[in-house]
């Protein structure tokens, strides 16, 4: 037991400090699109970094064109929550990534996203609008039939993102479990130390508890999901490369997720459970002509609600840390003593943020895994009760 | 709107990624940390079970030592009383037997004192008799040396006999 709370303590001391240097890297980045803002050029700058930074594909141009042009908030948080086809890094530069397109017509086609120049020019007859990949004719003009019939399986930025997380996690739990085999029966150490009081954790008080004595079939999803969600949550806190990405606030991930807890369920449901959907026991029949859409309706609306919870909960998350990050820039176009000073509170309240969603990334993920338990309990559940209802 | 519009190539990649790792991690990572902790689990609750047990047969066992201990000191008690009581018997007997030898030999001794004693006067007695018989000659002899005191005696004889 102590031991638990040890490893805890020293997770928890290793996620402060963790933290701790998002903040610092979020703020040295800020400071320097600060002191870029306080030179008259640095204005003209500061516009043109926060254009690239939001990966608005026009950036370049408008930029060049309008010295004037205002710091759209709204527009800037979006596209930073949003995916993107390349990913940007700092500045200028962003890393290209490819763009792996099929269509009935012109077959499987893979490219850099590079050759879009930011949307600037069409590559191979493809156009690149509003982040989306779409066909173009010969004369220039969007062909919609075409564009409707695209399969774009291209490594986005979140795709990358998914991809790098993945990588990580395989890294850590595959040196973990070699260290267990290594040294078995001794008290955990290093990268085990962190991870077995979340593994007990999750078998004990997520696992063991909604599921019962069938548990153990269910592990390795709700280990998985668990700590897939927590990872990605956390390297979506981090403001720079290779986090960043608001891959668990993608509705896509989410469904994903949210979908392989359906199947689950659908697979390991039992007999018993498909008897309380469609006709509950015990239940007048007349009744059952209310509750059986009412429980079909539930059988979809679970993992839809799973979907949207952690959707929603993620990118609330950072829309308001971008939020209070954009009032700097705001009161900034105003008046530069005003920016300097609203940066102050604007800190503090992102920093008070980052602290918030360390704590939304664990329970986001906790939820979600526990929901999923609660969801297979429901589907193995033994009929125990069936005596009462003859 | 564009934020809660599904990717399809997120999708794709999301199932296919999520799938594989699901796989890999459960073979390779989820297996071998949950049999880990499980067995270690396992291996701790045993050592504590026997752990508690030794004390258990530890106790039992001084329990044990201590009746044997008691055990013996009451045997040695019992030994000891009985060893006394022999001896106050075999003492007890020797003595009712001396005193009975003895009181047979001083029974004995009785007899033959009062035995011999009997013999002494029988033999006294013949002895004075057979001396007073010799005496009584010799009387006799020098009284009736006197032929005159030989008449005068049947004088008296005759005159104390009384003829009826």
């Amino acid at each position: 037991m102590l031991n638990n709370i040890k490893g805890f303590r020293s997770f928890y001391t290793k996620a402060t400090a963790f933290s701790l240097a998002v903040i610092f890297s979020a703020f040295s980045t800020f400071a320097h699109e600060e002191a870029h803002k306080t030179s008259p050029e640095g204005a003209h700058d500061t516009t043109a970094t926060v254009q690239h930074d939001s990966l608005a594909t026009e950036a370049h141009a408008e930029a060049g064109h309008h010295r004037e042009e205002k710091f759209d908030a709204g527009k800037m948080i979006m596209e930073h929550v949003a995916d993107a086809h390349d990913w940007h890094l700092w500045g200028h530069t962003s890393i290209p990534l490819p763009i792996i397109i099929y269509s009935s017509e012109k077959g499987l086609d893979i490219f850099s996203s590079s050759k879009f120049n930011h949307g600037h020019d069409d590559y191979n007859g493809y156009r690149l609008e509003h982040n989306t990949v779409v066909a173009v004719n010969e004369d220039g003009t969007v062909n919609e039939e075409l564009s409707a019939n695209l399969w774009d399986i291209s490594i986005t930025k979140n795709t990358a993102s998914l991809f790098i997380s993945l990588i990580l996690m395989l890294f850590i739990f595959i040196s973990a479990a070699k260290a267990y085999t290594r040294n078995p029966n001794t008290a955990p150490k290093g990268i085990q130390a962190i991870i077995e009081p979340i593994i007990i954790f999750v078998r004990d008080d997520i696992a063991k508890a909604s599921i019962g004595p069938k548990y153990k079939k269910f592990m390795p999803f709700l280990l998985t999901v668990f700590f897939f969600i927590w990872i990605n949550n956390l390297l979506g806190l981090v403001p720079i490369f290779p986090g960043g990405a608001n891959l668990t606030g993608n509705i896509a991930v989410t469904l994903s997720l949210a979908v392989f807890t359906f199947i689950i369920i659908l697979i390991n449901a039992n007999k018993n459970y498909w008897m309380h959907v469609f006709a509950m026991p015990g239940v007048p029949v007349w009744v059952l002509f209310l509750l059986t859409p009412i429980e079909i309706l539930g059988v979809f609306l679970r993992p839809f609600v799973l979907m949207v919870r952690l959707f929603a909960n993620m990118t609330a998350g950072h829309i308001i840390a971008l939020s209070f990050f954009s009032l700097i820039f705001i009161f900034g176009e105003m008046n530069v003593v005003a920016g300097y000073g609203v940066s102050i509170f604007s800190l503090a309240f992102t920093l008070f943020m980052t602290c918030l969603e360390l704590l939304v990334a664990f329970l986001q993920a906790y939820v979600f895994t526990l929901l999923s338990a609660i969801y297979f309990g429901s589907a193995v559940e033994e009929h125990h009760h069936a005596e009462e209802h003859h | 709107m564009e934020l809660v519009k599904p990717a399809f190539g997120l999708i794709f990649w999301m199932f296919v990624s999520f799938a594989l790792i699901l796989f890999l991690l459960k073979k390779f990572a989820w297996k071998p940390i949950l049999e880990m902790l499980d067995e270690r689990e396992k291996t701790i609750s045993d050592a504590l079970n026997s752990a508690q047990k030794a004390k258990e047969e530890m106790t039992a066992l001084r329990a044990g030592n201590e009746k044997l201990l008691q055990e013996a000191r009451n045997e040695r008690d019992i030994l000891l009383k009985e060893a006394r009581e022999a001896k106050e018997m075999i003492i007890n007997e020797a003595r009712a037997k001396a005193t009975e030898a003895s009181d047979k030999i001083l029974a004995s001794a009785r007899e033959n004192i009062s035995n011999e004693k009997m013999a002494a006067i029988t033999e006294l007695k013949n002895y004075v008799a057979t001396l007073s018989i010799e005496i009584a000659e010799k009387v006799l002899k020098q009284e009736l040396a006197d032929p005159n005191k030989q008449k005068e005696l049947v004088q008296t004889l005759l005159k104390d006999t009384k003829l009826n």
